[in-house]
């Protein structure tokens, strides 16, 4: 009997996947009439539950996916709650803001319904990342995880939904698919109620998310050349690079790839790097290291994230106690030789280059299959070798003198501390900075004419959403529980010493 | 043409006279009559289309019958996959799909113990009604004047006289009517200490959905137990989250004897009802199981649509949706009467429930049409033309629901006009 009943299969049959985006409008309409004040109140204490419980996810993520370092990851979950939203909370998202000179004024509009895709290597910093930037602008999200990370996932959406709720969100403004699938995600992807997919993963996920009809912000991997030139101090720049590919294990698509050597300084930088904590393998080390790393069916994902002893180990060679990274000197930089391509771990190819037109040679000739668009670095002095190098590099953003998987990630740089790396048309994007809050709403212009004879209006003090037949309400006690400015200033004071501490032991330095 | 494979019509008109010549000429006329020349055809989700293409939201969706929304492609799999390996049964014998759904039940019917199923709400009332007579030993029923329980032969009793004179089959010695909402007349009636129950829908349905008053169900309960009554409660239309909570007794604190519900549990694709009993209620079962037969009862189909229906009402999305349809709809109508109280006077709403009250006393039935006219399916309470029943599924979704309201004021000038033409037009102020 077991035998015939089991032939009455109705598990493929739920549409729990309609009713979540149903909810999800629900919530977007109504949220989209929050005021500033109430988005920040429930931005501000997501982000506070997150960076709570920032440790314990960072713990979660790598015992589910065997991916990463838990105190880095625990610092780039730290960043990537309250520092996120310390970064863009004094922008206004959400308007109105009135420009009398130009006779403008604009009104944001939220995206409505946003489904993130987020991947297995920073799987509970690219949910708090996303999710902060899409409360920061009145929109409903849809965590969709990784397959591999959907228990972390889960219960980190699960956490952050319950906070925004309890702060004034509107239900259903955070949900989360729990069996994420490929047909799933395809059929979300596809779904009308979408109204924007924000994909993070890999090339399939991006290229089918901007196949999917539905507008989407898709980016690609990294695989980012790092350019060291004869004007570098070389001490510092080993230091960095070695710091920045140990970072979280090199699990940021942000890090090094391979150190590109100009010829002059290369055997010494080779030095500086191994007594800065690289283990420089030999030939027969490069070897196993290869056979271990790529097979047939690509990059071995037993090794993404992966401690360099436990991958030498691995590859039945032991190193130093104190040494952090695996540099492998390589002599071709072509598509054939395995090191040229991204390595999520902490795997460092290493070839000495003529100058910077051969650097850029290599660099492009790295990227011309996958990773353009995406990071570069360059330790230099000399600003026309910089500027030559990241106008001609397949990168949409070069950092100067500093560790690339933090530096491009926006942490210790301007460039805001993000999860999710615009690649740009060059890899395939429709998005070339790095994700903000910005790109998740449109603005609603209200447009004079230029002529001075019609007066500007005066649009002080209306508020666009308090429309007298209102029809969907917001809840009442938002307007009084948020809390009085200088509350406010305290409180953001505060959080700014916080992620300066961090920022500092993170990066090493000031 | 209109090929159905089985059979065609060459127009709607064609349809509409046979319809008359062989199915029923008296209700295929009356809507004819009315202005809404009404036959479905295609239907999907909230909205039905008429032969001629003409498509409508269906808020009427048959007193719940279409909660989840026509043709629903979940309980439409469930129903095909269970057919693959089931048919009715035999109501003799334990069944497994049986046995799973009354135990599913009885799990999301806090105080019950067994589940009784019956293809349709009229018998699950008869079921109902001769359970508390096994268990009272008396034979009095006391139902609500405008109350609505079926057409079968007990349930019928219970009903308007409109529906048992014509048939002869009226009972005023066993089956006594009290106003809705007036606890006096309730104990008056009860205090002859021979009654064995109290039969209530929650919220009437075909009354147009007058509120209890704070406490009354409650009160009525506690009657019934001071008197040796039992009170049954009919969940048809208020059961299954449509007030926001999964039954309308627990929305409003009452703990029922008996309940019966029908229509939206059959998914609108499979007949099914259920009457849910106590270990007292449904003592005759001990005594005799088969003193009650429906062959059809319990069919196994409609036990795996039904338990699908179930698992659907336990996601937390869809009672999310509940919630924001309740504030939409009740936003939208506390608007309308500012704006337009000429025409509307006030909303009457427990959850997903909803009568909109108009100051004509017809101004339901002018309402229905213009809103057939604008593409919304809604109808007027036939036992208080005043109230348009207002009833949104529970899956609809905001887009959906912004339609509705967008509808509705579209349709608001042409209500307007209808009632001014009505006979006896009455003056809102």
């Amino acid at each position: 009997m077991a035998t015939e009943t089991a032939k009455l299969n109705f598990t493929s049959h739920s549409d729990t996947h309609g009713a979540m985006l149903d909810r999800a409008r629900w919530a977007a309409t109504t949220f989209a009439r929050y005021d500033r004040a109430a988005t920040l109140k429930i931005a501000r204490a997501v982000a506070q539950a997150a960076h709570s419980q920032a440790a314990r996810y960072a713990e979660w993520a790598v015992r589910e996916t065997g991916f990463g370092v838990v105190g880095h990851k625990r610092l780039k979950n730290e960043l990537c709650s309250l520092g996120i939203f310390e970064t863009h909370k004094n922008t206004d998202w959400t308007g109105p803001t009135i420009d009398r000179d130009r006779k403008l004024v604009r009104i944001g509009r939220p995206a409505g319904v946003i489904l993130a895709l987020t991947p297995s290597t920073n799987p509970v910093a690219t949910v708090f990342f996303k999710t902060i930037l899409a409360l920061l602008t009145r929109n409903a999200i849809i965590i969709c995880p990784h397959p591999a990370a959907k228990a972390c996932c889960a219960d980190a959406a699960d956490l952050l939904a319950a906070e925004a709720v309890k702060a004034g969100a509107p239900d259903g403004v955070i949900q989360v698919v729990r069996e994420p699938s490929i047909p799933a995600l395809e059929g979300l992807m596809g779904d009308e109620r979408v109204d924007l997919v924000v994909a993070t993963g890999g090339p399939a996920v991006v290229r089918a998310a901007y196949r999917s009809g539905t507008p989407a912000l898709g980016v690609g991997p990294g695989n980012g050349p790092v350019y060291v030139d004869s004007s570098a101090d070389l001490t510092a720049a080993a230091a960095r690079i070695v710091e920045s590919k140990s970072f979280d294990n090199s699990i940021l698509c942000t890090n090094e790839s391979v150190v590109l050597a100009e010829n002059a300084i290369a055997d010494q930088l080779l030095n500086t790097l191994r007594a800065a904590g690289a283990h420089v393998c030999s030939p027969g080390e490069r070897e196993s290291l290869r056979a271990f790393l790529w097979s047939d069916k690509g990059f071995n994902v037993g090794a993404i994230g992966k401690d360099a002893a436990v991958i030498a180990r691995a590859c039945g060679f032991t190193i130093a106690g104190d040494a952090k990274i695996l540099l492998v000197p390589i002599d071709r930089l072509l598509p054939e030789e395995h090191f040229t391509r991204e390595k999520l771990c902490p795997v460092l190819g290493f070839a000495p280059v003529g100058g910077v037109d051969e650097a850029i040679r290599a660099a492009r000739s790295m990227t011309r299959k996958s990773g353009g668009g995406h990071s570069a670095a360059i330790h230099s002095q000399n600003e026309t070798t910089i500027m030559t190098y990241a106008a001609a590099v397949s990168a949409l953003r070069t950092v100067v003198n500093a560790p690339c998987s933090q530096g491009a990630a926006g942490f210790g740089t301007n460039l805001g501390p993000t999860m999710t790396i615009g690649t740009g048309f060059m890899g395939g994007s429709a998005l070339g900075e790095n994700l903000t809050p910005a790109s998740l709403m449109n603005w609603s212009s209200i447009a004079y004419p230029t002529d001075e004879r019609v007066p500007f209006g005066n649009f002080e003090g209306l508020t666009p959403w308090q429309t007298p037949n209102s029809i969907v309400s917001v809840p009442s006690q938002l307007a009084r529980s948020v809390p009085a400015l200088d509350e406010l200033a305290l409180l953001r004071e505060q959080i700014r010493s916080l992620v300066r501490d961090e920022l500092k032991s993170a990066l090493g330095r000031t | 043409m209109f090929d159905y494979g089985m059979f065609k019509f060459s127009s709607k008109e064609e349809v509409i006279e046979k319809s008359i010549a062989y199915w029923n000429p008296g209700k295929t006329k009356f809507w004819r009559d009315s202005g809404i020349d009404l036959v479905i055809d295609k239907r999907e989700g909230y909205v039905i289309h008429d032969m001629d293409g003409k498509r409508l939201i269906d808020l009427h969706i048959n007193g719940g019958t279409f909660n989840f929304g026509h043709r629903n492609t979940e309980l439409i799999d469930t129903l095909k996959i269970a057919l693959d390996h089931f048919d009715i049964g035999n109501h003799w014998f334990p069944s497994v799909a049986r046995t799973a759904l009354a135990e599913a039940l009885v799990k999301v019917c806090p105080g019950f113990d067994y589940a009784f199923f019956t293809p349709g709400g009229a018998e699950a009332i008869d079921v109902a009604i001769k359970s508390a007579r096994y268990a009272t030993q008396r034979r009095k029923i006391i139902s609500i004047i405008k109350g609505y329980h079926g057409h079968s032969g007990l349930s019928m009793a219970t009903g308007d006289a409109r529906f048992s004179k014509i048939f002869l089959s009226d009972r005023p010695d066993e089956f006594i009517q009290v106003p809705f909402n007036d606890l006096a007349a309730m104990e008056r009636a009860l205090s002859s200490r021979d009654i064995a129950a109290v039969i209530l829908e929650t919220i009437p349905a075909t009354y147009g959905f007058p509120m209890p008053h704070d406490g009354y169900n409650q009160s009525v309960k506690a009657l019934c137990e001071q008197y040796g009554a039992l009170y049954i409660a009919d969940e048809v239309q208020t059961g299954l989250l449509r007030t926001g909570e999964m039954w309308g007794w627990q929305s409003y604190g009452v703990q029922p004897d008996i309940f019966v519900n029908a229509k939206g549990i059959s998914g609108g694709i499979y007949p099914f009802a259920i009457t849910m009993l106590t270990k007292r209620t449904g003592a005759w079962m001990e005594e005799d199981g088969a003193a009650h037969i429906s062959t059809s009862g319990g069919a196994e189909p409609g036990c795996f649509v039904a338990l699908k229906v179930l698992e659907i009402l336990k996601r937390p999305e869809v009672r999310a949706n509940v919630q924001y349809l309740t504030r939409y709809f009740g936003d939208a109508f506390r608007d309308m009467v500012q704006s337009d109280g000429d025409v509307i006077v006030g909303l009457r709403q427990k959850g997903v429930v909803m009568g909109v009250e108009f100051a004509h006393p017809e101004g339901a039935v002018h309402a229905s049409r213009a809103l057939y006219e604008n593409g919304v399916w809604a109808i007027f309470s036939s036992l208080d033309k005043r109230v348009l029943q207002f009833k949104p599924g529970v899956l609809m979704s905001y887009a959906l629901a912004e339609e509705v309201v967008d509808r509705f004021r579209v349709a608001l000038p042409r209500m307007r006009e209808l009632i001014a033409q009505a006979p006896s037009v009455r003056s809102a102020a």
